[in-house]
């Protein structure tokens, strides 16, 4: 009987042509590979280490710093363990990201905006703003705001003062702020708990809509919970929950009132104006995206302006906007590093002083890639979860 | 709109008589908000472009640019070896011409600021330290452009001559500017001369050329099945892209000899670029990726069907098809790392804004003039990336990409 | 073009990068053991140094990088290669200062390094003191602060990750004053400009940086340096660890400097001193008795040739920082001979 040419292609084939056993020597190739090369590099480290007395612990972040810090958040001075100096670093970062990111969200919608006005200037003053900021590094940014404008100020005695007053010097723009006073606590649980009962009964009264398509009420009920429980809280404090604190000059000084450092102020402006710019145009791509028919349909329904802008565009044009919006917000988390430029001290500004004082390159730095990537991780997973939800309601 | 303009069956009212005062109501004038708009526009406008005349006119004072015009260019590249520097310019305003007049409008805007950036450049006073022999020079170059662009619309240069000689170039190129040790007419001249504009364009083109292989790699790697090969491509692409590029360029400048065996030794311009191009490697597998994903199931099951391996139908049928739906996203991509090396001067390297920096540093009364050298830093960057990015966009249009 | 072409020439693109840039990379070198081995090979001494800082490291209209620091490497050059363009100028950031010898990757730091005890133990081997330097404050005329003491809650510029900084919060403490919200910046041209404009009330520094940065103000008279200081500076050019002939050549050519100084050497005479009768003179310059060149494998005119580069201690310190100097004007005080009063000494070569 003779064999028939099937059989031989039944037959298992060699191994080097076995896809399954390919498989796994790819794998244990590429391991043997990554992981070779990290143990090589640690090898070469230790050896490194060890010839030039480097250490690797942690622990000296246990003593004392010894380098002041400008404009920090939290209590800080010279005689505080460098912990507490990364701690500072981190909030500062975490402050102009937040501030930053806010800012900038809301600008960049209104720039995007004004480029979809029909006025025509003021669409193209739109387009200079993102073309201007889009083409030109964000260091070269960060100098040009921090020197023309913010170093530019009249010194502390002779501030410019807006009304408000807001005073601006070269020490920094003093606004003047409300605070709580003694009796004022009912005030501010009375204005979070309003917020947070509007948003609510908001996406209560939303889904009712969307199951009836009776909507009218939404607007009432959600203004109306926000003033009517801030008023109770008013009178409940006795009428007098707010001080203003107002900032006033003393010697050479201006005291009270609350105070954002020009480093800050030259950091947060151009970070904010610069991820604006890309930000407007995620933004307008995402409204652009939206096909016109259904600007038209909505019109044909009967439906008003802002009405189509709140039912029919925002919901399909956040789909788009969501994702590159994200990695816009991630940049911006990033890029607040070039903080050590201009003088604003976050958290990789102090951890560069930190390696100079210190000496311990290796363990700094591992700290600040952690902390920024566990940055970078929770923020686009928070956004992540968000950017789902929205894309599931829609579906 | 283009879709509009296309329906011709539409049959449209007579349009208004046109006119300035028509535009203008339309435009700005339309409504009581329009009006409003526009007013305030218009004096934002006017205090922002008054007040940077006066100061320009009045105030600033612009010796530290008009100076150095040099310096900004090359750095300290010495000034004897300055004509391999034209040279390689010369080669790569040859190459543009010749891509222009092949390729076409896509590369318009740039071969057209070429000419007349180099005309411009070989015409403007800048005493010192423009040399007569550097204008004439700077002219001829622009009529290298023009001589390209002729060439590149004879029928008879063979489009691959434009392939090879694109891929030439940049080898010409740095072999000319770094030479070598034993030629006495092209000596050796170390890495630590080079500044300017050379470093920032090295940095920017060699860090998204070597990019693009790992990146390609590391994005096959994030999407293949093998386990140990995706986990480690997606370790690698979300940590670099998890941190700022200011920490990988610092930890490449000053802990990665650490990790190296005691007497090796990496040139601090190729750690910058190890670091940029690793950087962009990890931004460039997620743009590949965004590729793939795009390529239909279909087209993979038609080539396995055909008896294709799957090798050969990542080479031949998916990657192809995928990388050429990326390009646009490359050229943005490369637009950001070309804005993104001015953080080199946070690590010692003079880049352009570098070189700016020593030059305000190299005279005290130049402290006082610093913001002219960043304007005119920020200059130079808007007028390359502006036009790199228009270049992008057309390329988007040529290509077809993203029309639906 | 086919897409396969295309990723063929993208391939030879990628690996013709690949070649020249291994052809940029410097060749191997001997290990940090053999620093004088290594120097010599390659024919050139290479530099950590800056170019941007007026007067002693930064650039002039040509990109040709010159300053006071400069010239004590051109000076080692010209001793060795008799060509005081046989130099490699890296410039090193402050942060890379230590790395920069710990790695060998420059044969000599000639840039700003204050002296002390742990980065001499830490980093290479610090030759000598080649500028005497200190800590103090530059405040504006009108301020009515006129000794430390009156420092006092005024807000001070200073630039970080430096000695200047640990130092001034030292000084803060050490008199148990509070440090009012300093301003702190890694840009030294960004503090001083925030300090001119007014934002703070005082800015501190090495005294040579305030000097220079005091006379590229619009209006140098009205601020002034206060006369004390808070620290001593001495400043000092670094050899890596590890080659103890290199270190010597080093240390002995800067003594060579100083001593021609001292006995009225000058670039423009050297050549009629090699016949002095002198016999100090003449065992500097080569032309007596061997002053131990031979066993640093140097050519007996080495100090001559340095000096007829760059000039004695004193040419080097008036181009820059003299009356009549290129950079700025700065007083020698310690900085002057020992003959003169000040703390410039070198042992003879003899």
């Amino acid at each position: 009987m003779e064999t028939s040419p099937e059989i031989d292609v039944v037959k298992s084939p060699p191994f080097y042509r076995d896809e399954r056993i390919l498989r796994n020597i790819a794998q244990v190739v590429s391991a043997v590979l990554v992981i070779g090369l990290v143990v090589w590099a640690a090898l070469n480290f230790f050896q490194a280490a060890d010839a030039r007395g480097l250490s690797l612990g942690f622990g000296f972040l246990d003593s004392p710093a010894g380098f002041p810090i400008s404009d920090a958040a939290i209590d800080y001075d010279t005689s505080m363990p460098f912990s507490r100096a990364f701690l500072v670093g981190l909030i500062s970062t975490l402050r102009v990201s937040v501030l930053g990111i806010i800012f900038a969200t809301i600008l960049g919608i209104l720039i995007a905006l004004a480029y979809l006005s029909p006025n025509w200037l003021l669409s193209k003053l739109a387009l200079a703003f993102v073309e201007f900021h889009r083409n030109i590094p964000l260091l070269v940014l960060l100098f040009l705001w921090y020197f023309t404008v913010f170093r530019e100020m009249p010194a502390v005695e002779n501030a410019t003062v807006l009304p408000g007053p807001i005073y601006l010097s070269q020490r920094g723009v003093y606004f003047t702020w409300p605070r709580l006073t003694e009796s004022g606590t009912i005030f501010g649980v009375s204005i979070i708990a309003a917020i947070l009962l509007a948003a609510v009964v908001n996406a209560r009264l939303r889904r009712f809509r969307d199951l009836t398509g009776r909507g009218e009420w939404i607007l009432p009920a959600t203004l109306g919970i926000l003033v009517a429980i801030p008023v109770l809280g008013w009178i409940l404090s006795g009428g007098n929950p707010i001080r203003w604190d107002v900032p006033f000059l003393d010697g050479l000084n201006l005291r009270g009132g609350l105070r954002l450092s020009a480093e800050f102020m030259g950091l947060f402006v151009g970070l904010t104006l610069y991820t604006a710019a890309f930000i407007s145009e995620v933004v307008r791509s995402g409204i652009q995206a939206v096909s016109r028919g259904q600007f038209e349909a909505a019109g044909a329904l009967g439906l008003k302006t802002l009405q189509t802008l709140n039912l029919v565009v925002m919901p399909q044009a956040l789909r788009v906007i969501i994702p590159p919006l994200i990695s816009q917000y991630l940049n911006l988390t990033k890029n607040s590093s070039l903080a050590l430029a201009i003088g604003y001290q976050d958290l990789f500004a102090i951890g560069k002083i930190t390696i100079n004082q210190a000496g311990r390159a290796v363990p700094v730095f591992i700290l600040i890639m952690g902390t920024y990537l566990a940055l970078s991780l929770i923020t686009s997973a928070v956004l992540n979860w968000y950017n789902s939800r929205i894309q599931f309601v829609l579906h | 709109m283009a879709v509009q303009s296309q329906t011709g069956s539409i049959v449209r009212p007579p349009p208004d008589p046109p006119g300035p005062l028509k535009w203008l109501r339309d435009n700005l004038f339309g409504s009581w908000l329009n009006s409003i708009l526009t007013i305030f526009s218009g004096a934002l406008l006017y205090f922002v472009l008054s007040g940077s005349l006066r100061w320009a006119v009045t105030q600033a004072d612009w010796t530290p640019v008009t100076n150095f015009t040099l310096l900004y260019a090359v750095g300290q590249y010495p000034r004897e070896e300055i004509w391999r520097v034209g040279a390689g310019l010369a080669l790569i305003a040859l190459m543009t011409g010749l891509s222009w007049g092949r390729w076409g409008r896509a590369l318009s805007g740039i071969g057209l600021s070429m000419v007349v950036g180099f005309m411009v450049l070989a015409v403007l006073p800048a005493p010192g330290q423009i040399t007569p022999a550097i204008r004439i020079f700077l002219a001829a170059t622009a009529g290298l452009v023009g001589l390209g662009y002729w060439l590149g619309r004879q029928s008879w240069l063979p489009s691959s001559a434009l392939g090879i000689g694109w891929s030439v170039t940049p080898v010409i190129a740095l072999v000319l500017l770094a030479g070598f040790k034993q030629l006495s007419w092209l000596a050796s001249v170390s890495t630590t001369a080079w500044g300017g504009l050379i470093v920032t364009f090295i940095l920017s083109a060699g860090g998204i050329l070597l990019s693009f292989p790992i990146g390609v790699a590391l994005a096959l790697g994030r999407r293949s099945t093998l386990p140990v090969v995706r986990l480690f491509s997606t370790i690698f692409i979300e940590t670099v892209r998890g941190v700022p590029l200011i920490t990988i360029l610092f930890m490449f400048s000053f802990i990665l000899g650490l990790f190296l065996p005691a007497d090796a030794r990496l040139d601090r311009l190729i750690r910058a670029l190890l670091a940029m191009t690793l950087f962009s490697a990890a931004y460039m597998a997620e743009n590949v990726r965004g590729g793939l994903q795009a390529i239909s199931p279909g087209q993979i099951e038609a080539s396995r069907a055909i008896g294709m391996s799957s090798t050969q139908t990542m080479i031949f049928i998916v990657l192809p098809q995928a990388l050429r739906a990326v390009i646009p996203s490359i050229a943005g991509q490369f637009i950001s790392l070309f804005k993104d090396t001015t953080l080199v001067v946070i690590v010692g390297i003079n880049d352009l804004l570098g070189i700016g920096r020593s030059i305000i540093n190299s005279d005290p009364a130049f402290i006082q003039h610093d913001l002219e050298v960043y304007l005119f830093v920020s200059l130079v960057y808007w007028v390359l990336s502006y036009l790199m990015s228009r270049a992008s966009r057309r390329l988007e249009t040529r290509l077809g990409v993203g029309v639906r | 073009m086919s897409h396969k072409r295309l990723l063929n020439l993208l391939l030879l693109v990628v690996l013709a990068l690949v070649a020249a840039a291994c052809q940029t990379t410097e060749e191997p070198e001997a290990s940090s053991a053999d620093i004088l081995a290594r120097v010599l090979d390659r024919g050139r001494v290479v530099c950590g140094g800056r170019t941007d800082l007026v007067g002693f490291g930064y650039l002039d209209e040509n990109g040709r990088n010159i300053g006071f620091d400069i010239d004590l490497c051109r000076a080692v050059a010209a001793a060795l290669f008799n060509d005081p363009e046989a130099v490699e100028i890296v410039p090193i950031t402050a942060a890379d200062r230590g790395p920069s010898i710990q790695n060998a990757e420059v044969d000599l730091l000639t840039r700003n390094v204050t002296w002390t005890s742990s980065r001499d133990a830490q980093w290479g081997n610090f030759t000598i003191i080649t500028f005497y330097d200190g800590q103090g404050f530059m405040v504006p005329a009108d301020s009515g602060i006129e000794t430390l003491d009156d420092l006092e809650g005024a807000r001070v510029c200073v630039t970080s990750g430096t000695t200047t900084e640990t130092n001034l919060a030292t000084f803060y403490s050490s008199r148990g004053w509070e440090l009012i919200d300093p301003f702190v910046s890694e840009e030294t041209a960004t503090v001083y400009s925030t300090y001119e404009s007014g934002a703070c009330d005082a800015t501190t520094s090495d005294m040579s940086q305030l000097a220079a940065i005091r006379s590229g103000f619009a209006n140098p008279d009205d601020h002034v340096i206060l006369a004390q200081t808070i620290s001593k500076e001495p400043l000092t050019a670094a050899v890596p660890h590890g080659d103890d002939v290199w270190f010597d050549v080093v240390k002995l050519v800067l003594f060579g400097l100083i001593n021609a100084e001292e006995y009225g050497v000058t670039q423009a005479n050297v050549e009629q001193m090699k016949s002095s009768g002198d016999p100090r003179i003449a065992n500097l310059l080569g032309a007596g008795a061997d002053w131990g060149y031979s066993d640093l494998g140097l050519e007996a005119d080495a100090i001559a040739n340095a000096i007829a580069a760059v000039g004695n201690y004193g040419e080097i310190y008036d181009r820059y920082l003299g009356p009549d100097g290129i950079a700025f004007t700065l007083p020698r005080n310690f900085n002057e001979l020992w003959i003169n009063g000040g703390l410039i000494y070198a042992p003879d070569l003899k």
